[in-house]
């Protein structure tokens, strides 16, 4: 024990000049909680609350309880189906062709040939820009009435006589493209850190052993990959569940909510049609996607790369 | 013996290498250029030299905006937003970080469990209670009901990056502190803080460019346009000059420029925090 302390009648604490009391650590803490618990967490359990009412937020505090009406509504919307359908489409798109291209991408840069620096710098921009900007840009490419789309490919010797992004089945392949492009550098660059973790001992001694480039990838790369490569597909999905800025100035959603997003039909129920209850339904119903997702996977697929915090270092401010 | 790991990655080696990255270049580059030489056109350009340069360089769209109080209007707006919230979130992050990673206490790995899960929340579900909670504190078209959320949602990022950073910094350096009669404020003030500046650049970073960006929450929070950000601005000012694009590209081009100087200067700290922040657990 140090010296007993001389204030407030506790001589079993130590309390060293550097050691601080209870006071002293809230202090330290009640900042952040405070934040935490008034923006992040009381809007998390509003919503939970005011998705059993029927409430236009206006008049006061809700008071028509309708019990479990919200979310049985919300499994037979067909907007909201949709929504679920085209993450699916999205999510598949990014595991089968966004990350391997990101992956093929960083084992190429992480090879040694001069500019590749200039190539890493260049490849990251797009993650760098603003989602909505981003839109905006892309809405004037995609233009109907021969854009800059159209002219690049007449270019080379296409004419392409598809609305881009008003015809129900091609503007989905349109979204996906334009998020390829603004992600896969963030990925790329993920990969690339992972893969410089790697000692070159190992291949030293593969090499030594007589191990092909072939042998090398699948018994080391991949293998020692593989944190990098369960967190980049987490990362993928979470950021597809919640998509919002892109498509929304891209397209609305639309044509037809052929380009929906969940977040876009909250943001629909909620801000324009002032469905406040059906739409804190649906945020909850994306919150629980999300959670149990998370939770799921850190259980049985992160389980062994970390013990406890993931990022949502995709989109948005905490964004994200 | 090189590094060289793949099978492909030795024949690609010199040609393939730099087909694959000068492709990769000018599907990145394209609709940037696009955007850049565009707004140096006027509209008939647009329509009949789509891809060519400009002939003749057609200034007006960029000194247009340039002398535009809108857009620099909406530039201060984005600035001073991005600032607040990144002083707030780093400052009360790092209180946060630093008695969960310097002191046992009860409670603190429930705490810190709290924060955790809160990397797991996507913005877009709290956006709408947000907004009601908002409306009932006042704060609605007003830039803190922008700045504060902005900062609560960027504290578990932050806190599980300078966490991490804080509990490297050995034990001696603090108790020689303690012995010199320190107080933990003071410590933490004129001892850590200094030492962990470049946790404290990679965190600001990865804060200045998450609110330059952000989109939903002020569009839901800012009625008024002269509260409005740069992602806002260029929405709205792309709906009314529909007709004029070139006019459009150059305001595009030019909210897009900040970031992208950004980018140029910081980006070693915006990487480290994006890879420590998806890494670190």
């Amino acid at each position: 024990m140090g010296r007993p302390a001389d204030r407030g009648g506790k001589p079993s604490r130590r309390r060293s000049a550097g050691r601080p009391g209870a006071g002293t650590i809230a202090a330290f803490l009640a900042p952040g909680l405070v934040l935490f618990l008034l923006f992040v967490l009381a809007p998390i359990l509003f919503a939970a609350y005011v998705g059993f009412f029927r409430w236009n937020g206006l008049g006061g505090p809700p008071t028509d309880f309708i019990g479990f009406e919200n979310f049985t509504n919300l499994l037979q919307d067909k907007v909201f189906l949709g929504d679920l359908w085209r993450v699916g489409l999205l999510i598949a798109g990014s595991l089968v062709i966004q990350l391997p291209l990101a992956f093929g991408l960083a084992m190429l840069l992480h090879q040694r040939f001069p500019g590749r620096t200039v190539f890493r710098l260049l490849f990251f921009v797009p993650y760098v820009l603003a989602e909505a900007v981003t839109g905006v840009l892309f809405r004037l490419i995609f233009s109907e009435r021969r854009g800059f789309a159209d002219s690049l490919l007449a270019a080379v010797g296409i004419e392409a006589n598809v609305g881009w992004l008003s015809d129900r089945t091609v503007v989905l392949i349109v979204v996906f493209g334009i998020l390829t492009w603004k992600f896969f550098g963030f990925y790329m660059i993920l990969y690339l850190a992972g893969r410089q973790n790697i000692p070159d001992e190992l291949y030293e001694a593969a090499a030594i052993d007589g191990a092909s480039d072939g042998q090398m990838f699948r018994r080391i790369t991949l293998p020692l990959m593989g944190p990098t490569l369960r967190i980049t597909v987490f990362l993928s999905i979470i950021g597809a569940v919640q998509l919002f800025d892109l498509v929304f100035v891209l397209t609305g959603g639309g044509p037809f909510h052929a380009s929906e997003t969940m977040a876009i039909t909250m943001y629909e129920q909620g801000f324009q049609r002032n469905q406040i209850g059906y739409a804190s339904a649906l945020s909850i119903a994306m919150f629980a996607i999300s959670f149990v997702f998370a939770l799921f996977y850190q259980r049985f697929v992160l389980k062994r790369d970390l013990q406890g915090g993931l990022t949502g270092g995709g989109s948005n401010g905490g964004d994200r | 013996m090189p590094a060289v790991n793949t099978k492909r990655g030795n024949l690609l080696r010199n040609t393939g290498f730099y087909i694959a990255a000068f492709l990769t270049t000018a599907f990145v580059a394209t609709p940037i250029l696009f955007a850049l030489l565009g707004g140096f056109k006027d509209n008939q350009q647009l329509r009949e030299n789509a891809l060519g340069l400009p002939n003749p360089w057609n200034t007006e769209n960029y000194t247009d905006t340039l002398s535009s109080d809108v857009f620099w209007q909406q530039a201060v707006n984005s600035a001073l937003i991005a600032l607040a919230t990144t002083f707030i979130v780093v400052a009360a992050a790092a209180m946060v970080a630093f008695v969960f990673a310097r002191y046992a206490f009860r409670g603190r790995e429930v705490l810190f469990m709290l924060f955790a899960t809160g990397l797991m929340f996507p913005f877009a579900v709290a956006v709408l209670p947000l907004f009601i909670i908002l409306r009932t504190m006042g704060l609605l078209d007003n830039p803190l009901g922008v700045i504060l959320p902005q900062a609560a949602f960027g504290l578990p990022l932050t806190i599980v990056i300078l966490r991490s950073f804080f509990r490297a910094i050995p034990g001696e350096v603090e108790e020689a502190a303690i012995i010199d009669g320190a107080s933990p404020w003071r410590f933490f003030l004129t001892i850590l803080l200094p030492m962990a500046r470049p946790a404290l650049a990679t965190v600001s970073v990865l804060a200045l460019v998450g609110s330059w960006n952000n989109y939903l929450l002020p569009l839901v929070v800012l009625n008024d346009s002269n509260l409005w950000t740069l992602p806002l601005g260029v929405d709205q000012f792309s709906g009314q000059y529909a007709s004029d694009t070139a006019k459009v590209l150059a305001f595009v081009m030019m909210a897009m420029l900040p970031a992208l100087l950004f980018y140029g200067f910081a980006e070693r700290h915006l990487i480290n925090g994006l890879t420590a922040g998806s890494t670190k657990g």
